[in-house]
Parts: structure tokens; sequence; C-alpha cells
């Protein structure tokens, strides 16, 4: 018998006055696994993840989470359903107001799972987990690498074991070998959680290291979807072109040179 | 006839532009004033903010009420001296710094100081998705970001201005002592005499008002603000002007509700 998906999208859409970002979009995120939305700038990946997060109002169309319609929920069973999901910003997105501890035990503290005197330790350890050590956790994010912020914002989207974890362009803004680390790191803490991950990217190169199926957007629409080892052989143009780079093709972008 | 018809055209825009940004903070501030009373709360989060609004915009309102106070006394003087009136310097002193110099200068200071604080801080968090993390973490930002700055504005302000008061008169005091040459028990008694409870209750009652401003203004500007540094510039400086304006408007419907015969 087949699991029912994690995430099931039907007829998504999301327009910003004239320009339809998400145009009847019709998407399955299997449980348990690793998957990825790649497409070009402007396609509409972000505006998926945040329509999925509840971060943008969609305009029509259904978001099923584990069976329920998120988007008719009330505001507190929404919030039910958030506690169980991390977020990866693509920035971070890290509360430079807080020390690095507090941000990592955040999720904790606001939902009261433990105490302040019990949750530094906490972070401490998820800091460990993530390759750092325990002397970060008084620092400020400002005072991080851009690898390390992005380590701490892993972290945080682990900090409450989330069964969903979201990854907004994990590697945007890293050198090859720190994107490749934070991606070995990503693939690691999933597989121990268990958990479904869903990341949005254009770098390929991270897409397979972290992606057991991927799904090419363009247009507002899911044009292809397919086990990550067939990217290269998808047999659709679309993302042929995508994938190897290449100017020419079906996709068209408006350049001004 | 079609110059008429743009300038009517862009007049009516703007009027509509007004409107919809007064209903906007209207339902932003009922929104936010419902959440006052609704848990859970975040008692750290006010201490800091009321330490943040209050305790350390005493130094720039002190100064400003202090300078202020002074200055009344010696234009007060030069000006009634016109007339054989210096006698009455000590109460139109204490008169202008509580009913309007304390509150609406008090005012002013920390719509600049803490307006523009809280929209750079706001605006900032929103373009680089931490007020967006905060719903990710089951957080209601409007919560956590905006109720304690509004609570802690609205109760520290009357706090500051009642300072404002005192080291008001007291310029006023030193100016009239030492320079122009009042005797201090006379001019204590001169100013204590014609002072009505009401009087200072009408500044602390403008003063909660204007703090509540500030804190709205700077938390719906920086909140609302898009597009990066500039939109934060823009939700800074919005938010200064913005509540600059409404403080000196309801400066005058306050006073008018306290005062008008």
């Amino acid at each position: 018998m087949t699991q029912p998906p994690k995430i099931r999208i039907r007829g998504l859409c999301k327009s910003f006055g004239a320009k339809v970002v998400l145009d009847r979009l019709d998407l399955d995120v299997p449980a348990g696994r690793g998957f990825v939305v790649i497409g070009g700038s402007g396609s509409g990946k972000s505006v998926l993840i945040k329509c999925i997060l509840g971060l943008i109002e969609a305009d029509a169309g259904t978001i099923e989470i584990d069976g329920r319609d998120v988007l008719t929920m009330r505001r507190s069973e929404r919030e039910a359903v958030n506690a169980r999901i991390g977020m990866l910003f693509q920035q971070g997105a890290l509360f430079d107001s807080l020390p690095v501890w507090e941000n990592v035990a955040f999720g904790l503290l606001a939902r009261k799972l433990m105490r302040r005197a019990e949750a530094k330790p906490r972070a401490i350890d998820i800091l460990a987990q993530v390759g750092l050590g325990s002397d970060v956790a008084d620092l400020y994010p400002s005072e991080l690498s851009g690898g390390m912020q992005k380590r701490v914002a892993l972290a945080r989207a682990i900090a409450a074991r989330p069964d969903l974890i979201f990854f907004d362009e994990p590697t945007t803004g890293l050198d090859p070998i720190m994107g490749a680390i934070i991606d070995a790191l990503i693939a690691a803490q999933v597989k121990r959680l268990g958990a479904t991950a869903l990341s949005i990217t254009h770098d390929m190169a991270s897409a397979q290291r972290i992606g057991d199926e991927i799904a090419m957007i363009h247009m507002g629409r899911i044009i292809w979807q397919g086990p990550a080892e067939r990217i290269y052989d998808s047999g659709n143009p679309f993302v042929d072109q995508f994938v190897r780079g290449r100017s020419e093709g079906p996709i068209t972008m408006a350049l001004t040179l | 006839m079609n110059a008429v018809l743009d300038l009517l055209a862009s007049m009516g825009r703007g009027l509509f532009g007004v409107l919809s940004a007064a209903g906007s903070v209207a339902v932003f501030a009922a929104i936010a004033l419902s959440h006052v009373v609704r848990p859970p709360f975040y008692p750290r989060l006010l201490a800091r903010q009321m330490m943040e609004i209050g305790y350390f915009s005493l130094p720039v309102v002190a100064l400003t009420a202090i300078f202020s106070g002074m200055v009344l006394a010696l234009q007060s003087y030069t000006g009634f001296a016109r007339f054989s009136a210096e006698g009455a310097v000590a109460t139109v002193v204490v008169l202008s710094i509580t009913r309007e110099l304390g509150p609406v200068l008090a005012g002013l200071m920390v719509a600049g100081r803490i307006g523009a604080a809280i929209a750079a801080e706001l605006g900032t968090m929103r373009v680089t998705d931490q007020i967006d993390a905060l719903t990710t973490l089951s957080t209601n930002p409007i919560k956590y970001l905006v109720v304690p700055r509004l609570v802690a504005a609205t109760i520290v302000l009357p706090l500051l201005v009642l300072v404002a008061d005192i080291l008001g008169v007291l310029g006023g005091f030193i100016v009239g002592v030492a320079k122009l040459e009042f005797n201090p028990a006379t001019y204590m008694q001169r100013t204590w005499e014609f002072l009505q409870v009401q009087d200072v209750v009408s500044g602390l009652v403008k003063a909660a008002v204007f703090g509540f401003i500030i804190a709205l203004m700077g938390c719906y500007q920086g909140y609302r603000s898009r597009g990066g540094a500039q939109g934060v510039g823009a939700a800074t400086t919005n938010a200064v002007v913005s509540a600059s304006i409404l403080i000196l408007t309801f400066n005058y419907v306050i006073t008018e509700l306290f005062f008008a015969r």
C-alpha cells in the first residue's frame, strides 16, 4: 500500500497584482524523504514554500499536511502544525538581538517545552550536532561567519525535533566547501530525525546531495518530478536546459544588455 | 480643463491614500490591542522595553525639559516686563511645562529616539525574514514584538513626563533665582499657588497617549516595511514624521477635552 504524501498540494494559485506566480500548482511530497524543488529565479519557489508555511496567503487551492488542509485551519491549529515544522531561511534569519543559544532554543522556550536553565545545555547539545562548540553559545549572530550562521540556523530548525523541515536555498552565499558541509549536515540531521525535508534551490550540486526526489517549477507549475538520479536524464527539455545551465532552450529570460 | 481634472484626480488619490493608511493603522492597532489581554505574556520583553524606552530616554528628556524651563522663564520675564507682570513668571513656567511643554517636548524627543529605533529594528527584522522566522517558531510576531513596545511606551511616557515637569520647573527656578533675582521662597510659592491637579493629570494623560502613538507608528511602519535598506530607511522616517504629526494633533484634541469651556 502506498504511503500517503506528507504534503499534498492541489490547484495552488498565487498572484501579486497582474503577475501570476503560482498557477494551479499540484505537488505531492512523499513522507520521510528529501524532496527538492528546483527552478530559476522568480519561478515561484520561495512563494510556494511561504504558502505552505502560512507566511503568504494563497489565492486558491489546497495544501494538506498529513491529510489536513492547513489553509482552512484556525490560527491556533496552524500554530500547532507549525510546532512540528522546522525552517531554515535563505539568509539564516537569526534573531540578532539574542545570543546564539537563545536562537537555537527559541522554539523550545516559546512553546514552554523547558525552562531557560534547561534550555541552554540543550541548545549547546544541538549546536554540537551541527559541528559548533559551546564557545559560540553566548556569541551574537553578528559575531559569526556566514557558514557558522547557517549552522546555527540549521540547529534552530532541528531543535524541536520536527517531522517536516523546509530549507530555503541552504547553500546560497557559501563557498563550495562550506556548501557541501552544510548539505552533509542537512542530510545527516534529516536522516537522524526521520523527517521529511522540502528544499528549494537552484544549486544543482546541492539538490543532488540533499534530495532523494526532485521536482522542477517553471512559470508557476511543476513541470517535472522524478528521482534525483534521473535529473540529468529527465527527457524534459526545460529540465535539461536548467540543470545543464544552457542559455539556449525553451526557457527564455528577459535580458537587458 | 484637463489640468484641472488631473489636479482633482491627484488630490483624490492623495485623499484615498491617507484614508487607506489611517484605516490600516487602525486595524493594526486593534489587532495589537486584542493581544494585550491574551496570553502568552512576555514580562521579560516588557521590562527590557521599559528600560530602553524609559530609562535610556531620561538624559535626552531631562536636558530638553531643563533648558526649556530656563528659556521659558527668561522669555516670559522679558515679555511680561513690558506690562509689569514679572511676578507671573513662575506661574507661567509651571503651567506651560505641566500642561504643554513637558508632554509635547518629551513626546517629540522620544518619537525621534524611540520611534525611529523601533521602526528600524522591526523593519530590519522584516526584510531579513526574522519576523517570518518567529511565525515558523510558533510565536505570534504581534504579541512578541509589538505588544511589549506598545505597553512599555504607554506606561513609561507619563513617568518620563513627570520627571520632565519637575526638571522644567527646576530650570525656570534656577534662572528665576540666579539670573532674574526672584526670592526663592516667593518663586516656589507662586509656582504652587495656581497649579491644579488637573494641570498635571492632563499632561500625564497626554504622555500616555503620545507613548502609545510613538510605539504604534514605529511598530506599524517597521512591521510593514519592504524593499531592503531603502525600505527600512523610509519606514524610520515615516515613523518619526507620522508620530510627530499625530502627537501635535492629539495634543490639541486632549487639550480641548480637558480645558475647553
